[in-house]
């Protein structure tokens, strides 16, 4: 595989193209819906004759369900139907549908509850108070088994068993290696450079998305199912929901118009999807389910909480030497998207640096609590925390400077990540030298306040393909109106993050019209094409690339027409820009977009325009066509009397290629800082014996607008050959740095080293205690 | 309790509702007028997806009943726009892309309407923005997007039509 990378050495290059509409400030396409209150997500659908569900949980962490009895529940006026797993096909299902053996969870299950919370029966009837009632009347019988929630308790020999058959509750293990490590570390110690090893706590955390889960299903008596869903990729739901019920993908329509938010949690198929659609094929009925936020909360699912071990060999003059590391992860109890976040953590905590020798070793580990998955960043701002503190404890402890440190380790442009990754465009140097040059003209910051850094980089999409997915990974079809007006169907899926306005600019920009020209049509299955949906930050380059291609094939066609109605030498070329068709050397030369539109349909016998494009990546490597790069600054000044943290700014360098759409990636930074300095110092997720300790918004805290620091971005404008216009991710990695420069503030602050997630006053104080202590004691 | 009768004003729109006099604000809203464009987040008035202006103050729906607005003047965000005109505050959050996903959108439109209205004439702080939108959740932008459009609006950057 390394070879065939090898021969994809494009030299990355800055462009001097002058774009109408790319990186042009322009309105989201759904603003005016969105500002109106006119966009209508999932949780507003009301059909004629529509049912309300309501699911019963378990209330147990590990326990047999001996029996189940709905009769009492039955029997409640107004109560339409209850199910339980017996009115299920019993169907293991996962996203992994690749591996059986990672297809572990049937959403109402029928031998065993694993985690509080867990479905396992649910109620339609006429009103949702009623449903609410009839789950008192389930009377659910079950056998207590003992339980356990922590990875390294999970692991052990003796620790109950959660799966049978899986043994020590490894779910799934991921190795990662390249060079000789364990002979690179020999070689450091030989020649005196410098290891230092360190165990880390990451925490996990809720997406907490402010549309909790939802889900509206339709199943009429001609055999067909639609579904409503706040779902992040309406292809997926409608893959799984087939599968589970035993129709053809073909006969499951899902619709996902508006989504409220999906930050990687709302990929799988989730307990108001299923049990909807079960009532509603039960019943050929309207069936809406919608999670209470305390559902959400503890029975939807969060970014996986991860112990790291991490070695690291640095040379006395700061050269990165080797890196052995070693995550547990805390699983919950399914697979989920776990199995991916395991993957790319591993991948991520060596980034964005050239290791010449390199080992990681995951274990995802099942336990009672919630399922873990992916979430913005999908593992890497965890492994992040870990690596980027180490390195910075490292050069301190050598007294090296981390800029120059990191310099001189980084990735840089054409660089194979040996047997995994090719890096087309890296401005990892730039960035570094940006962040120092703002960091050190802020001057002396005063006592208890300081500067911490970040690196890292994350992926463009993911190239692999775990869920099976027969289509191109992602497609678009272009169709154009008799008056220029322009259709654009896309399965990609808009979550907030604003695909369909990206999409929109991509093809405006193609075609040579305004982004009012352009309807995008996305989230349904009926409609649009499949593609894998919004997840690992892969719609800009994947879905961007295939919307490129539909437009240049139909803009092919029209110049095709215009080139023989024009009657030019064949020497000539043609374009299109803001809607005028023109000879490129003679742009006075040409004709009007709209005219050309006109007699290029009727020459085509009536048939209005149609181009196609689709995107899969190929030969790239096994993580990612294109890598994100940036470095990350915080600002901040921590009380040493209460441990209390005030964040000052946030400053990013910040590689994305070529930006699409400003207004959109300056959303990105902003809203990416808010959810990583949330995951830095507040958010938590604390739980007794399985049972979750904060499950509401008064006792679980997110950043608000008094807290939110000031926000800045440099951009190091690169170009992407393999993305739409030089473009890559902007979306997920944003994410990644924040938790561990605001560790490393802190670090140069106050000289302590946190090594657990968030970063509360307790442990500052415990830190700054356990400082005084040892410096006492020497 | 038996249900009874209810007489409000929603967007300068008299109503009559029939009503489980527990029946929340919202519920009458959303479920019995159906202005979707208002929505609910949360169960412990922690969110403020559910703002609304009762006679001109921001109010979470979901914190109060129905039959304590009665008479009284509620504006949802179906109500900002004028015969299809924009409001300042709208297109301000259009300039300024103060919002992704949407779903907190509404409720912060609100807050940030009485904000302003409270303020009209004098000068604001940011500091005193943030603090007017504390009590909405945003989980996508981050907020400073939302500062800059209230600001800008307080500014008087934008003109009513
Ligand atoms: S719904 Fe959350 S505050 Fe009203
Ligand atoms: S825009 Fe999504 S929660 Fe505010």
């Amino acid at each position: 595989m390394s070879t065939e990378i090898k021969e994809l050495k494009y030299s990355t290059f800055k462009t001097n193209i002058k774009y109408s509409v790319i990186n042009t400030k322009v309105h989201n396409v759904d603003g005016i819906a969105k500002v109106t209150g006119r966009a209508q997500y999932t949780f507003d659908i009301k059909l004629p004759g529509m049912l309300y569900g309501k699911i019963l949980r378990s209330p147990h962490p590990h326990a047999r369900i001996i029996n189940i009895d709905t009769t009492r529940a039955m029997e409640l006026p107004g109560v339409k139907a209850v199910v339980t797993g017996k009115d299920t096909l019993g169907i293991k299902q996962g996203i992994w549908r690749r591996y059986e053996e990672l297809c572990d969870e049937q959403i109402l299950p029928l031998e065993k509850v694993r985690y509080i919370g867990e479905p396992v029966a649910a109620v339609a009837a006429v009103t949702e108070e009623i449903a609410e009632q009839a789950l008192d009347l389930i009377d659910v019988e079950y056998e207590v088994l003992p339980a356990v929630f922590e990875p390294l308790d999970a692991i052990k020999k003796d620790a109950p068993v959660i799966h049978e058959g899986v043994e020590r509750n490894v779910n799934v293990t991921r190795h990662i290696e390249w060079g000789d490590v364990d002979e690179a570390f020999a070689e450091a110690e030989k020649n005196g450079g410098y290891i230092r090893e360190d165990w880390f706590r990451c925490s996990g955390q809720h997406h907490m998305c402010m549309e909790t889960r939802a889900a509206v299903s339709s199943y009429t008596p001609e055999g067909k199912l639609t579904v409503w869903a706040s779902t992040q990729s309406a292809y997926y739901t409608q893959a799984l929901i087939a599968g589970v019920l035993g129709m053809r993908e073909g006969d499951v329509r899902v619709i996902a118009t508006y989504v409220g938010g999906g930050f990687g949690g709302k990929f799988e198929l989730d307990a108001a999807m299923f049990c909807s659609a079960v009532l509603s094929k039960k019943l050929c009925k309207p069936v809406k389910i919608v999670f209470t936020r305390e559902e959400d909360m503890i029975a939807s699912k969060r970014r996986t909480p991860m112990y790291y071990y991490v070695r690291t060999a640095m040379s006395r003059d700061g050269q990165l030497l080797a890196r052995e590391s070693r995550m547990f992860s805390n699983g919950g109890a399914y697979t989920g998207m776990g199995a991916t976040a395991l993957y790319l953590s591993g991948f991520f905590h060596s980034f964005p640096y050239k290791w010449k020798a390199y080992r990681y070793d995951g274990y995802r580990v099942y336990t009672n609590t919630m399922p873990s998955t992916s979430m913005r960043g999908f593992g890497a701002p965890q492994a992040m925390f870990c690596s980027e503190q180490q390195i910075e404890w490292m050069c301190a402890d050598l007294g090296l400077d981390p800029y120059e440190v990191r310099r001189k380790n980084a990735h840089t442009e054409c660089y194979e990540v040996p047997g995994q990754a090719f890096i087309q465009s890296c401005g990892m140097t730039e960035c570094i030298d940006k962040i120092e040059q703002w960091a050190k003209s802020k001057g002396d910051l005063g006592p208890n306040r300081a500067i911490g850094i970040s690196s890292c980089g994350f992926m463009s999409g993911g190239i692999f393909n775990w869920f099976d997915s027969p289509y191109s990974f992602s497609s678009a079809v272009v169709t154009i109106n008799i008056d220029g007006t322009v259709e654009l169907h896309v399965g990609c899926q808009d979550i907030g993050q604003g695909s369909n306005t990206t999409m929109a600019i991509i093809a405006a920009e193609t075609l040579g019209v305004k982004v009012e020209d352009i309807k995008v049509h996305s989230g349904d299955t009926d409609h649009c094409p499949a593609d894998l949906g919004a997840w690992g930050s892969r719609q800009t380059l994947m879905a961007g690339n295939a919307v490129k291609m539909a437009c240049e094939d139909a803009k092919r066609q029209l110049l095709e027409f215009a080139y023989a109605e024009m009657g030019l030498n064949i020497v000539y070329d043609l374009d299109i820009k803001d809607r005028w068709v023109h000879v490129i050397a003679r742009p006075e030369r040409g004709m009007k977009y709209e005219d050309l539109v006109r007699k290029a349909i009727r020459a085509k016998d009536g048939q209005r325009i149609v181009g196609r494009g689709y995107y899969t990546p190929h030969r790239k490597g096994m993580i990612s066509p294109a890598y994100s790069y940036m470095m990350q600054a915080v600002d901040a000044e921590i009380d040493p009397e209460t441990g209390k943290i005030k964040v000052h700014e946030i400053m990013t360098a910040h590689d994305c290629g070529q930006p699409i759409n400003p207004l959109g990636l300056v959303g990105q930074l902003e809203g990416a800082a808010s959810m990583a300095l949330g995951y830095a110092y507040l958010e938590d997720l604390p739980m007794d014996e399985g049972k979750l300790l904060n499950p509401n918004l008064v006792d679980y805290k997110v950043i608000r607008a008094p807290e939110m620091p000031k926000t800045g971005m440099i951009d190091i404008e690169t170009y992407e050959a393999e993305g739409p216009y030089g473009a890559k991710e902007a979306g997920e990695g944003l994410t990644n740095p924040t938790a561990a420069a605001l560790g490393n503030a802190i670090f140069h602050a106050l000289g302590i080293q946190m090594k657990e997630l968030p970063l509360t006053p307790e442990r500052i104080l415990r830190a700054l205690r356990e400082k005084k202590e040892k410096e006492a004691n020497k | 309790m038996e249900k009874r009768a209810l007489k409000l004003s929603v967007n300068g729109q008299e109503y009559e509702v029939f009503i489980h006099p527990k029946t929340l604000l919202v519920e009458v809203i959303r479920d019995h007028l159906g202005f979707t464009g208002t929505k609910r987040g949360c169960e412990t008035v922690s969110c403020g997806a559910c703002t609304v202006l009762v006679n001109g103050a921001s109010v979470k729906s979901c914190s109060v009943l129905a039959v304590q607005v009665e008479g009284m003047e509620v504006t949802t965000v179906e109500g900002l726009e004028q015969d299809g005109k924009l409001s300042p505050i709208q297109k301000a959050f259009l300039d300024n892309g103060s919002y992704q996903c949407g779903f907190c959108t509404p409720g912060m439109l609100m807050s940030a309407t009485a904000f302003l209205k409270e303020n009209e004439g004098r000068e604001v702080t940011e500091h005193e923005i943030r603090e007017g939108i504390e009590g909405n959740i945003c989980r996508c932008t981050g907020y400073n997007s939302i500062v800059r459009a209230i600001d800008a609006v307080a500014k008087g950057t934008y003109k009513e039509e």
